[in-house]
């Protein structure tokens, strides 16, 4: 890919990350962590990848996204507005009552949203079976699943990966966003991922581990996707959980933060600099 | 229509031949309908079918979450999804994935359950759902099925797999008594009324429909005339059937297979509740786990026979 349309993607980045913080802001609480770690993956994906049609949200032959850590959905609802599936402004309305923003994301309710997730696992049987699915209709769609790291402590996840294996799935993506940490603390103290990639490979997979902000990176790994088949492919993210916030990075517990909007508006200024820059040096 | 054919005698056919052959048959003739099974396809006769079209009965191995979750993604990608486990598995160790990435989701799918309640016989305990009835029940706008003959059940399959939502179907995999001529087409919601009568109303469901009939010709040659409902339906429940015969004969007696909390009987003492309350009674799973034996053996243990019913339903008179 040339490097201008790298840079475009970077700017798509930081408007995923300003969009999605503007969504929490409106509340004073929200998902922070997890959905800033998957802006980079997000961005390549409906940046760059997937063959979708905003206009018709339901186009049979449309790829798919599953975010199985379905507490991301702002960073998902970010990027649907984005790319005009629904009015940027209704970014506000996260989880007020009546909202088509919920917390976790829901199939039902949001124009683009694939699939409804939330009980953690449980996406990934449902991509499974959306792969499958579009395999057997003979459709020429991908389906890209993410999963967090801390979501497979579930049993189910496993479960399908084996599956997905078994049918050599090979239009479906999963993207572990291994930011190493859950709710409660680091993934390694409470339940060890050991090597996600490793792992990956012995469960039949096609794996690649990648940094998670490295869109170059992320890019390149999908495209070696689509050369590998008769296996479902896996991409590592190597990503840290509040990426793109220094501030959220560096703060112990960032789960689910509760903020004054003096905060928010500090973290989307340096957002919105460093926006600027990268728009100057187009 | 319904043409009743009771005598009282057994299905020469069992469950199993006629579930086994209905999937098949629903997957040679709808090419939405897809068959997701955790590991029991012999039990009830299609591993055949899965040997020759992989593609549209597929083994997803002991791992029933994720044949459920699969079972939902298949909706969303325009399948008629049927998944088949045992009772307890089909029902308490998926609950999460019904009720979420089925029901809540709208991926609509049938879920059929074998060997509910005493049927799971020497399986014992673990495998024992007495429970499966109050689970489903629960799930918002699910379907909720207990079986009472092979005819019945193959036409509800062909049905459910068309319904919107959540459909459960409870079933035996053995035989069962003969209740229904074959063709007889039944209405969703709607019970079947086997017996007319004016003392008491027996209202049953599964193995217990056969039970009611045996009780209902007991208490007759005792003076006691009771109308007998198939409720085969537990969700949504017939409220009308149960209400005009409330009403007639002024004290209602359940019967099930599964525990009394949260089942049939729940369902019809909440109708009567807020409509009609009447005296009412069960012959049901007093609040216990299973245990393994022989049917007809459990059918003793926990209460569920005729002379149960009998007793409870002469107790029960003395209330009216």
């Amino acid at each position: 890919m040339l490097t201008q349309d790298i840079h475009e993607l970077k700017i798509f980045a930081t408007e995923i990350r300003i969009g999605l913080l503007e969504s929490i802001k409106s509340r004073g609480f929200g998902h922070v962590g997890g959905s800033l770690s998957i802006a980079d993956a997000l961005a390549v994906l409906y940046g760059s990848v997937m063959r979708v049609d905003p206009k018709n949200p339901q186009w049979p032959e449309r790829d798919k996204l599953v975010c199985s850590k379905g507490h991301a959905g702002p960073a998902i609802y970010s990027v649907l507005a984005l790319k005009g599936y629904f009015p940027y402004e209704e970014l506000l309305t996260l989880n007020q009552p009546g909202t088509n923003l919920p917390s976790h994301c829901d199939r039902n309710k949001t124009p683009g949203v694939d699939m409804t997730t939330g009980s953690l696992g449980q996406g990934t049987s449902l991509a499974a079976g959306m792969a499958l699915g579009d395999r057997l209709k003979g459709r020429d769609s991908r389906t890209y699943l993410i999963v967090g790291d801390g979501e497979i402590n579930e049993g189910q996840p496993w479960e399908a990966f084996m599956f997905m294996a078994t049918q050599k799935m090979d239009n479906l993506v999963v993207f572990v966003d291994w930011n190493k940490k859950q709710l409660d603390g680091p993934v390694e103290d409470i339940s060890k991922p050991f090597d996600l990639k490793k792992k990956f490979e012995a469960f039949g997979f096609h794996a690649q581990q990648v940094d998670g902000k490295d869109i170059q990176g992320i890019l390149d790994a999908v495209k070696k996707t689509e050369t590998v088949k008769g296996q479902p492919h896996a991409i590592i993210l190597d990503s840290i959980k509040g990426a793109g916030v220094k501030e959220v990075e560096d703060t112990v517990s960032n789960h689910s933060m509760t903020v004054g909007k003096e905060v928010f508006d500090r973290w989307l200024n340096g957002l919105r600099e460093e926006l600027s820059a990268l728009k100057g040096e187009k | 229509m319904i043409k009743i054919v009771y005598d009282g005698n057994n299905d020469p056919v069992t469950f199993k031949e006629i579930i086994g052959g209905t999937i098949a048959d629903l997957l040679d003739k709808d090419p939405d309908v897809i068959y997701v099974d955790a590991d029991l396809m012999s039990t009830i006769g299609t591993y055949k079918y899965h040997t020759q079209h992989p593609d549209r009965a597929i083994n997803m191995g002991i791992a029933e979450a994720n044949m459920i979750g699969v079972a939902g993604g298949l909706a969303a990608a325009g399948f008629k999804p049927i998944a088949h486990t045992f009772g307890p598995f089909a029902s308490r160790r998926v609950y999460d994935q019904v009720f979420l990435s089925a029901g809540y989701a709208k991926n609509d799918i049938t879920v059929i359950g074998t060997d509910p309640g005493v049927c799971a016989a020497f399986n014992g305990g673990t495998h024992m759902p007495f429970e499966d009835v109050a689970l489903y029940r629960a799930i918002p706008s699910a379907t909720v099925f207990d079986i009472t003959d092979t005819v019945m059940f193959e036409d509800i399959l062909r049905q459910a797999v068309n319904l919107p939502g959540v459909k459960y179907i409870r079933v035996g995999r053995k035989t069962a008594a003969k209740v229904y001529e074959k063709g007889s087409q039944f209405e969703v919601g709607k019970a079947v009324k086997l017996r007319e009568g004016k003392d008491l109303t027996i209202i049953a469901a599964g193995i217990m429909v056969h039970k009611a009939m045996q009780a209902a010709k007991v208490l007759s040659e005792n003076g006691i005339e009771a109308e007998v409902l198939d409720m085969f339906t537990i969700k949504p429940l017939d409220e009308k059937a149960v209400i005009e015969s409330a009403k007639k004969t002024g004290a209602v007696l359940v019967t099930e297979n599964h525990n009394k909390i949260g089942g049939l009987y729940a369902a019809v003492c909440e109708a009567l509740a807020s409509n009609l309350p009447t005296p009412a009674a069960c012959v049901a799973v007093e609040d216990e786990y299973g245990e393994v034996g022989p049917q007809d053996y459990l059918q003793k243990r926990f209460g569920l026979t005729s002379d149960n019913i009998v007793k409870v339903a002469q107790e029960l008179l003395k209330r009216k």
